[in-house]
């Protein structure tokens, strides 16, 4: 975890100061947090209160504001209210329940790049348009370029106008080698080239951009499974990793997003992307309740460098602890 | 692309089956799951609520009690409140004379660039000269992506290369594009991950400085809960005009719009429906209403159902069940009303759960409006004695029917067999909704009447009619006893 322990250049106020990873992934989640703390403090202005349908209804409003979804925030509210039905409760025992739930529900094993034994480890990278892919890309690069590792980058989305430019200039600032291919040319082609160069260059790992696109396109999908063949074919146990990039602001369309690719492309994991935001990144928890999907990692900013590696009880512990730590 | 959206709805319209009256009480029930279905479909949860209040305030009222059939009413409301909320309809650009500007604004990935490319093919369309404007200096090759697309439209676009000021950039290409007599100026400005004062500021500055005439916020169809935190502080920031929702081409439900609608009050112009330029469609409430509700199908079959059996013929004939009259002239009456073109196999495939069975009468596997045809020849075949009471129908007078019929003797026999299996069944429908009507149709497919595997609804055998056996037959009279002091009870 030694890349994340360092300080971010800081722009507003002076909150990074706590430095590492947790501060990072906190000063992602602190909009989060901030709901859930104020609104939660809201709740227990009077101190304690009686656990009664208004208590119950505010609690789901929160959870749902999360983008958790309407199934799992009631799930986790039912379970306060058969706990702590007609009792007056403390704020922290309720808290507990709630980090308790959430917990229950995310948590997995930390999970990082699967890297290839020997050889280069390829890593597809797939999700909707817009999503945040090619900016993932860039940070993923950065992290392993950080590393000490060589990384080239295959330039597959040949659809979107100047994807390609797009992937160019990061591969330029960061230092990453980079296959392109020509504007509407097959992406399986440019993916094979892609793990070619890896293979000749003998690099460490190699990345490959997807065009965005809708999980309901079917022939667009089968390109992916294509595309995981054409790479299979050079180096058998790849590709090493499929990632899914998951827009943060997204809501329960995510749902049907990780159902879509991991049928489609077999993913190993996601990328939380642009949780930086006021957005919550909730739907992850419904997600990780259907499909055996983990979050690899989370897109905290705009800058390369802003990646952080998901671990369930930070992200639990990181919605919460400024407000235990004030209350205890 | 409605399909994996309807389980929750689906789920509220079964609640709501077979009550014959709408209590307050369980039109709350049905409330609470619409409820639910929005927050699926990722409507803000303080724009549920407001929205649920709206509705139960109006569904409280006594359009809803006087209506015959209450849960298509409750469920009527929200589509209708839905409607009102998404509108009014203003696809117009509102183009000037002379040079009309408009800006597109939003969070990053939500499709700007490209709405700009698909509003300029808009604008083609109509006969006006657009140019493109690459005001996002902020991500990699955005203009070189803004210059992509003004090739492939055959379209002007102005960028700086090397510019950091996006107003700057935006009143150089004012004034170039009245040089050029250009019509209609689009201002692709930058996206942000998330909304920050930095950003806000610029696009007021382009906004204060460049003077646009129409602002519109672009909004990805996939945007969950934080809809309501974007959409007010760029309707805070800037005076919107309209809104785009883009990414609607796949299965989000674009519960967001609603959010966006509630916070900004501007019409809602467009909607982006796929990746190729010409994908941007006027937007439409109803379509939109029934995507968010995700129960388009429910709300389809009910419209459907309402033009197979008039509300007067409907009540003339529950009445006459109710009176335990159903007869094969009533029953004619319903095949009738089924063997309208195109209806029958509509009908099925709307109801959950059967399109396979749709599909199959695609596939030539079955003929439901020519056997509803046949029935009905069959039973014009009869005397009116015969209709009213089938049991006189002996070999001779069977004969008879089938030769008028042009059918085989057996086809007669298996009409009145269906019929006995019907008639009860079409007893107990008398005084549901629709959706207990529609569930009586699964049950009489269920009874082989309009077996999909079976072929033909009449199967005629090779050898000599099968007679019941006695046992059957007591069966069938105790069945048929059973009924009348069931209907007795109830009435």
């Amino acid at each position: 975890m030694g890349i994340f322990d360092r300080k971010k250049p800081d722009k507003a106020g002076d909150k990074t100061a706590q430095g590492g990873f947790l501060g990072l992934f906190k000063r992602g989640l602190e909009k989060t947090s901030q709901l859930l703390q104020t609104d939660v403090r809201d709740l227990f202005k009077e101190g304690d209160r009686l656990v009664d349908d208004d208590f119950l209804n505010e609690l789901f409003a929160i959870l749902v504001k999360t983008d958790m979804g309407a199934g799992p925030a009631a799930e986790i509210r039912d379970k306060i209210k058969a706990d702590f039905r007609s009792r007056k409760i403390e704020m922290a025992d309720a808290l507990q329940t709630v980090k308790d739930q959430l917990l229950e529900l995310m948590q997995q094993p930390e999970a990082p790049i699967d890297r290839a034994a020997s050889g280069p480890t390829v890593i597809l990278v797939v999700g909707v348009n817009g999503s945040g892919k090619t900016t993932s890309i860039a940070k993923l690069t950065k992290m392993f370029i950080n590393e000490g590792s060589q990384v080239v980058l295959g330039a597959a989305d040949t659809f979107r106008a100047a994807a390609v430019q797009q992937l160019t200039i990061w591969a330029e600032r960061l230092g990453a080698e980079i296959v392109k291919g020509e504007p509407s040319s097959d992406p399986a082609s440019v993916a094979h080239r892609a793990v070619a160069r890896a293979i000749e260059l003998n690099a460490d790992v190699c990345i490959i951009d997807t065009a965005g696109r809708l999980q309901t396109q079917t022939s667009l999908m089968q390109e992916l499974g294509k595309i995981r063949r054409v790479i299979g074919k050079q180096i058998p146990d790849a590709p090493h990793e499929a990632i899914l990039v998951l827009d943060a602001t997204a809501g329960q369309n995510g749902i049907s997003q990780a159902r879509g690719f991991s049928e489609a492309a077999d993913c190993s994991g996601i990328v939380l992307a642009k949780i930086d935001g006021s957005a919550k990144g909730g739907v992850v928890i419904p997600i990780r309740r259907e499909f055996n999907l983990p979050v690899k990692f989370v897109g905290v900013g705009e800058q390369a460098e802003d990646l952080a590696l998901f671990n369930a009880h930070d992200f639990v512990e990181a919605m919460f602890a400024e407000h235990f730590a004030g209350q205890r | 692309m409605f399909e994996s959206l309807q389980d929750g709805l689906q789920s509220a319209v079964k609640t709501l089956r077979g009550k014959g009256k709408l209590t307050e009480a369980n039109m709350r029930d049905a409330l609470g799951l619409v409820e639910k279905s929005l927050l699926e479909a990722d409507v803000s949860y303080e724009v549920v609520q407001a929205f649920m209040g709206q509705v139960t305030e109006r569904a409280l009222g006594t359009r809803v009690l006087l209506s015959l059939d209450p849960s298509e009413e409750v469920i009527g409301i929200v589509r209708d409140e839905l409607i009102n909320i998404l509108g009014p309809v203003d696809p117009s650009l509102h183009l000037r004379g002379e040079l009309t500007t408009l800006m597109l604004c939003g969070l990053q990935g939500s499709g700007k660039t490209t709405t700009c490319g698909k509003l300029a093919q808009l604008l083609l369309n109509n006969n006006a000269q657009p140019m493109l404007v690459a005001a996002d200096l902020q991500r990699p090759a955005a203009i070189d992506q803004l210059h992509v697309l003004g090739e492939q439209l055959g379209v002007p676009v102005y960028s700086e290369k090397g510019a950091n000021d996006p107003v700057r950039v935006c009143q150089d290409a004012v004034k170039k594009a009245k040089q050029e007599g250009v019509q209609v100026l689009i201002l692709d400005t930058a996206g942000r991950l998330a909304i920050d004062d930095e950003l806000m500021r610029q696009l007021q500055a382009i906004d204060q400085r460049v003077g646009p005439d129409q602002v519109y916020f672009v909004v990805d169809g996939m945007t969950g809960q934080d809809a309501v935190n974007s959409a007010k502080a760029f309707n805070d920031a800037l005076e919107l005009d309209g809104v785009i929702m883009t990414k609607l081409d796949g299965d989000a439900r674009g519960g967001a719009l609603m959010s966006v609608k509630h916070i900004t009050g501007v019409p809602i112009k467009f909607i982006g429906t796929g990746e190729h330029l010409d994908a941007l469609e006027p937007f439409r409430p109803d379509g939109m209403a029934g995507r968010i509700l995700g129960m388009g199908d429910i709300l389809a079959l009910v419209d459907t159902a309402r033009q197979v059996v008039t509300e007067k013929q409907q009540e003339a004939l529950e009445a006459k069940i109710r009176a335990g009259e159903f007869t094969l002239d009533d029953f004619k009456v319903q095949l009738e009303s089924f063997s309208k073109p195109g209806l029958m196999k509509k009908m099925i495939g709307l109801m959950p759960g059967m399109g396979e069975m749709a599909k199959m009468m695609d596939g030539g596997g079955m003929d439901a409006e020519g056997d509803a045809r046949r029935l009905i020849a069959i039973i014009n075949s009869m005397t009116h004695g015969e209709r009213r009471n089938p049991k006189v129908i002996d070999p001779s007078r069977r004969g008879r029917i089938a030769a008028g019929a042009g059918v085989v003797p057996q086809q007669v026999n298996e009409l009145v067999k269906q019929f006995n299996v019907v008639a009860p069944i079409m007893k107990s429908m008398a005084g549901q909704g629709m959706a207990g009507r529609m569930q009586a149709i699964q049950q009489l497919q269920q009874s082989g009447m309009m077996d999909p595997g079976g072929g033909p609804g009449i199967r005629t055998k090779k050898g000599t009619g099968k007679r019941l056996t006695p046992k059957e037959k007591a069966k069938m009279k105790k069945q048929r006893e059973k009924e009348r002091r069931r209907r007795r009870r109830g009435s």
